[in-house]
């Protein structure tokens, strides 16, 4: 336990001192936030776009589900990729720290992260744009962790298995923007071609920002978005567990 | 004394590819081990399976009493490791990294003491991303001691260092010995062994094919001598192969004469030409070393050589 906490304090200040993800996690949202306020802002709410939503309150919910998505695909596969590369994965299972409590603290680290870009985008969202403040505090704090931990463990299993840092920034960036513009926070579902609606339906930010909406805008949960979350959260701890033990009997 | 590692028919396999095959050697308590052999040859796998980094497929390991197969967790406790292309996070620390350490594996002195030991507090704050080489090494060992382990493992801690930093590190290894650790050194630097190691055993395609103190070793492939100086102009040397030991010598090289044999040759020779007035003055022997033994050990195809007593 205090290894796991140790650790945990040391990749906290790792990654404070990684300017990149930094920059994706918790300035560029905020950004993003202000630009699409500033186009969209304005309009009324109207029922054929953003579900009937107001653009900030929808917006809102999905850009702290993005904050959540890219921590978990961008910022831990590049870190625990990085490590495997680098042999800093061998150095600390030479010395007893199991891949379990590099991937526990990691998993820590992200949700505290995604918990800072989170607080600060509805900060932004709710002081400078009138954003509905959240309805059912509990609610979505629940729901909040559970997009936090099941996209942490998305990051742990694409990081052990991307075999270089370089492939994971890859993949990690093309997963940000395609996120980003498909999964509820860029152009609005509705107006979305089929195509690209039905990707938007295939990637997980999007159920994780229908969760997120019920409890915030205080209409009723999305049971089929908890589900998806719960089986990605399951799905990438199960499918971590059986790659990391295959390795250690190498 | 004691033994602290016992390897018996150790068998390694990737794939179709054998690793390591049969490998069998001791490692006593307190002594500088070498693992010496080409790249390739299943050093490191067999180091990594000493540590439980991987599992053998054949063979009994033993590290002070402990199986690293079934019991990895007591095997990492008594044993500290360099490990060959290993590194840590770019941008920790040199004080974060020895902190995490002694707080993961908890028993030895306070951390602050072997940042002063290693020679590191003026790199405290340094990240490990902006340290030298040799810097990084001595962070190696640093951590490697950082539980105060019974056994370290250094694998290749030299390799990529300038000659000035490799002394640095021999020094290193030398007084982590002195402290009562026993080492395992794996190395392809035959210098490095032959000053560090009290015994080796050198690897060839995952064999062990040859093993023993430095001096066995040598003694093994090299058994002649070469003694010789600049011939003072005008010397009669026909005596010289008449003195005892002499086997061969050579015609002359531009005054230079060269005598081969064995036993105490530089000391007779030196007698012989002192008795009849020829006193050169750069006589000089040249030993075989370990370097010699080793090139002879591994490009010629020679049955296992048991030199141990």
């Amino acid at each position: 336990m205090r290894a796991l906490g140790e650790m945990t304090w040391v990749e906290l200040k790792l990654f404070a001192r990684e300017p990149l993800t930094v920059l994706f996690v918790l300035v560029l949202p905020v950004v993003i936030l202000y630009v699409l306020n500033g186009v969209f802002g304005s309009q009324p709410p109207d029922p054929t776009v953003w579900e009937g939503f107001g653009a900030v309150d929808f917006y809102t919910s999905s850009y702290v589900a993005l904050v959540a998505g890219t921590v978990g695909v961008l910022s831990i596969p590049v870190h625990l990729a990085g490590y495997r590369e680098q042999g800093v994965l061998r150095r600390f299972r030479a010395s007893a720290i199991s891949p379990t409590t590099l991937v526990g603290a990691h998993v820590v680290v992200a949700t505290l992260t995604a918990t800072v870009g989170a607080v600060l985008l509805s900060t932004a969202a709710i002081l400078g744009y009138d954003a509905t403040p959240p309805r059912d505090w509990p609610g979505l704090i629940a729901a909040f962790l559970l997009v936090a931990l099941a996209f942490g463990a998305l990051g742990a299993l694409l990081g052990f298995v991307l075999p270089t840092a370089r492939a994971a920034q890859g993949l990690g960036v093309l997963l940000f923007f395609v996120f980003m513009m498909l999964g509820g926070a860029g152009p609005p579902r509705e107006v979305l071609p089929t195509a690209m609606a039905r990707i938007g339906d295939a990637i997980p930010v999007t159920y994780a920002g229908d969760l997120m909406r019920g409890p915030w805008l205080g209409k009723e949960w999305d049971l089929t978005a908890a589900a998806i979350m719960l089986g990605l959260l399951l799905a990438s701890a199960i499918l971590t567990m059986w790659r990391l033990r295959s390795e250690e009997s190498m | 004394m004691d033994t602290a590692v016992t390897v018996r028919g150790l068998r390694k396999r990737y794939g179709a590819t054998v690793a390591v095959d049969d490998v069998s050697f001791d490692v006593a308590e307190g002594e500088i081990f070498g693992l010496l052999g080409p790249n390739g040859s299943g050093k490191t796998t067999t180091v990594e399976c000493l540590q439980g980094l991987r599992r053998p497929d054949e063979g009994t390991l033993s590290v002070f009493g402990f199986d690293p197969r079934t019991e990895p967790a007591q095997v990492r406790r008594v044993v500290g490791s360099q490990l060959q292309d290993s590194a840590l996070p770019e941008r920790l620390k040199v004080w974060e990294a020895l902190r995490l350490f002694s707080v993961i594996s908890p028993g030895g002195p306070p951390w602050e003491r072997l940042l002063d030991e290693w020679g590191l507090t003026g790199r405290r704050n340094t990240a490990f991303g902006d340290l030298s080489g040799g810097q990084r090494q001595r962070l190696f060992i640093a951590l490697a001691l950082i539980s105060e382990p019974r056994l370290v493992v250094l694998d290749e801690m030299t390799t990529g260092l300038d000659p000035a930093a490799r002394r640095v590190a021999w020094d290193l290894v030398a007084a982590v010995r002195e402290r009562g650790t026993t080492v395992v050194l794996v190395t392809h630097f035959m210098d490095e062994a032959q000053r560090l190691c009290d015994r080796l055993a050198v690897l060839l395609d995952g064999h062990v094919v040859a093993r023993g103190t430095t001096a066995e070793l040598i003694a093994s492939q090299h058994r002649s001598s070469v003694v010789r100086f600049t011939a003072p102009a005008g010397a009669d040397l026909g005596f010289l192969p008449l003195v005892a030991g002499v086997k061969e010598v050579p015609p002359e090289h531009g005054g230079e004469v060269t005598i081969v044999g064995d036993g105490p040759l530089l000391a007779r020779v030196a007698h012989a030409l002192v008795d009849r007035g020829i006193e050169p003055e750069n006589l000089r022997v040249e030993l075989p070393t370990l370097e010699d033994a080793y090139l002879a050990l591994t490009t010629t195809t020679t049955p296992m050589i048991e030199v141990e007593s």
